[in-house]
């Protein structure tokens, strides 16, 4: 019972962390991956006692973006302006943050790890209905926005976050389509089992991978899950250029490295789900529960042991991720802002109708071919 | 659900169905019923309804309540004292002890609570939820939906700004046929100011100035 309670919360403790810790690290990412993209040098400032360059190391960086910048973020007076709502703007950067980390709640890292005779699945909450879970978790990360950008007090606040939560729902809805024919799909709404389902093979050689049957689908996940993390080219909501910084703009300090935290965040999530959706998870190809089964005419095997396999899945599944974190990276600083109104009609009149479309061509496949995938 | 559990999420329902009432400002009245639509969310996963209970979050806490947060902005209502018209006030009291007389007789004809039983949770609940919305009610789920489509039809027929007569004249003056470029006409020369006048006396001024 007891030893139940300790692994069950350590499984909830290590993927927030994971999860928290790669939205971190994603922040110097960003910084040296600009400086690649617009040839710049970037962040090299700020050294532990000067040990690095001691030694003659090349200074990345990783003090001042990960160590320096959140400590004088955190110890940063925290101003709250003039006839703001005082409750209601100290709450709202965790109403942002909160929904998107109980998400990771329901992600599997790996199959099953065996240690001894008990058998753990690596997923901190098995949930039927996950995919309904993460949706529903989304949906209710709009109010901290809404809410910081109404409590501040001050106009360019409150456009901030009334284009915020205007853009979170209108992309909410390419995103749960983008959802559905998944879940038509695999048809199932249980994210372990998505995973498991996408092992094995077609033709001897090919992982059964999502995103060679629903391609459209992973477009439109992608697209509108950088919608919902509200960064360029979908950042209106903060656009520097016209709103000062939009929903923040009267944030400060910790509470204001709370929303640059929640939109990382955001992108580790995106990351995630396309990851689970379409790349098979915790997936290796030709990685079965005993070892690698190669294909090929004679068919090599390797034989491993549960806790290889187990490490090997959950590698791949953070390796993916990342790939995707990196991606989106390089999309933000790749593609110029959309204009509101074309960011509005990009959504409603470009990824719902493709998302409705792509459904009932899944639907009707399904009922059709037969519920196999 | 264990039984602190639910008296917790009860607690919790009512302190927010009051705070819905009790306050001045509509936001923290909108955020109130926001908080009660989830709790009773999760009362409805932790009774077993877990499909009902995240679909109830989704819809409500996730969509309806922020187009109301919308609404409320539109509209700018302010935190507002006791008041109102009379007669408002005199239906919301007689509704008021409707509602309360209901839920009296309510209790008087229910059954102790020591003697209510769960339902037994069916397996797959969204397998049978599903089967049963396209089988026994199919009727019931078309019609509503038919109503929905009506009802978002209508909505972006009253939201869209039709040329008056005046419009119709002016672009069957211009030539311009199609109803987009119309609409876009009306909108360009709402945007476009006139001639300031200012301009052109300051030029002036300054002209005398030199002279």
């Amino acid at each position: 019972m007891l030893i139940e309670f300790v692994i069950g919360a350590l499984k909830a403790i290590v993927i927030v962390f994971l999860a928290l810790s790669l939205a971190g690290v994603l922040l110097w990412f960003e910084r040296k991956g600009a400086a690649l993209i617009q040839d710049r040098i970037g962040a090299n400032r700020a050294a532990v006692l000067g040990v690095g360059r001691r030694l003659g190391l090349p200074n990345l960086g990783l003090v001042n973006t990960l160590m320096a910048d959140p400590l004088k973020l955190f110890t940063k007076e925290d101003f709250v302006p003039e006839g703001a709502d005082h409750f209601l703007h100290g709450l709202a950067p965790f109403l942002a943050l909160f929904p998107i980390l109980i998400t990771f709640a329901v992600v599997p890292m790996g199959d099953t790890l065996r240690i001894g005779s008990r058998t753990i699945n690596l997923q901190a909450s098995h949930l039927d209905v996950a995919a309904l879970y993460v949706l529903a978790a989304i949906g209710i990360g709009v109010y901290g926005l809404a809410l910081g950008g109404w409590a501040s007090n001050n106009r360019w606040s409150l456009l901030g976050g009334i284009r915020a939560s205007a853009q979170m729902i209108s992309y909410e809805l390419a995103l749960g389509l983008a959802f559905l024919s998944v879940v038509v799909t695999y048809g199932t709404l249980d994210l372990q089992q998505i995973c498991q389902i996408q092992g094995g093979v077609w033709f001897g050689w090919l992982p059964r991978w999502g995103i060679l049957v629903q391609p459209v689908s992973f477009l439109l996940l992608l697209t509108a899950g950088m919608a919902e993390s509200k960064r360029v080219p979908f950042d209106v909501p903060e656009a520097e250029s016209e709103l000062v910084a939009g929903y923040f703009t009267e944030y400060s300090g910790g509470k204001q490295a709370v929303f640059m935290m929640t939109d990382f965040a955001e992108v580790v999530l995106a990351a995630v789900l396309v990851t689970l959706f379409f790349f098979g998870g915790w997936q290796v190809p030709w990685l079965y529960h005993d070892g690698f089964h190669f294909p090929g005419p004679h068919g090599a095997f390797l034989q491993l042991p549960n806790y290889a396999v187990a490490i090997l899945q959950i590698g791949s599944f953070w390796a993916k991720t990342v790939l995707f974190c990196a991606f989106q990276i390089l999309v933000r600083w790749t593609l110029p802002r959309f204009r509101y109104d074309q960011l509005m009609q990009f959504g409603w009149k470009g990824l719902v109708p493709v998302g409705l479309l792509n459904l009932i061509v899944t639907a009707l496949v399904v009922v059709l071919v037969g519920a196999k995938y | 659900m264990p039984l602190w559990l639910f008296s917790f999420l009860a607690v919790l329902a009512v302190i927010s169905a009051l705070g819905v009432i009790l306050q001045r400002n509509p936001v923290h009245c909108l955020l109130g019923l926001a908080v009660n639509l989830l709790d009773i969310g999760v009362v409805f996963i932790g009774l077993g309804a877990v499909t009902v209970g995240f679909l109830q979050i989704i819809v409500y806490v996730g969509a309806i309540m922020v187009l109301f947060l919308f609404v409320i902005w539109l509209l700018n209502l302010q935190a507002e004292g006791f008041g109102g018209y009379l007669g408002v006030r005199f239906f919301g009291a007689v509704g008021a002890a409707a509602l309360a007389a209901e839920l009296a007789v309510m209790f008087w004809h229910a059954a102790p609570i020591s003697r209510l039983v769960a339902a037994p949770t069916p397996p797959g609940s969204i397998t049978s939820l599903g089967r049963s919305l396209f089988s026994d009610y199919l009727i019931a789920f078309e019609v509503t939906s038919v109503l929905l489509l009506t009802a978002i039809v209508g909505a972006i027929g009253l939201a869209r700004r039709l040329p008056s007569s005046t419009d119709l004249a002016e672009r069957s003056a211009t030539g311009q046929t199609s109803l987009r470029s119309a609409s876009s006409t009306i909108e360009r020369r709402e945007q476009i100011p006139g001639p300031i006048p200012a301009r052109v006396d300051s030029g002036q001024g300054r002209d005398r100035r030199i002279a």
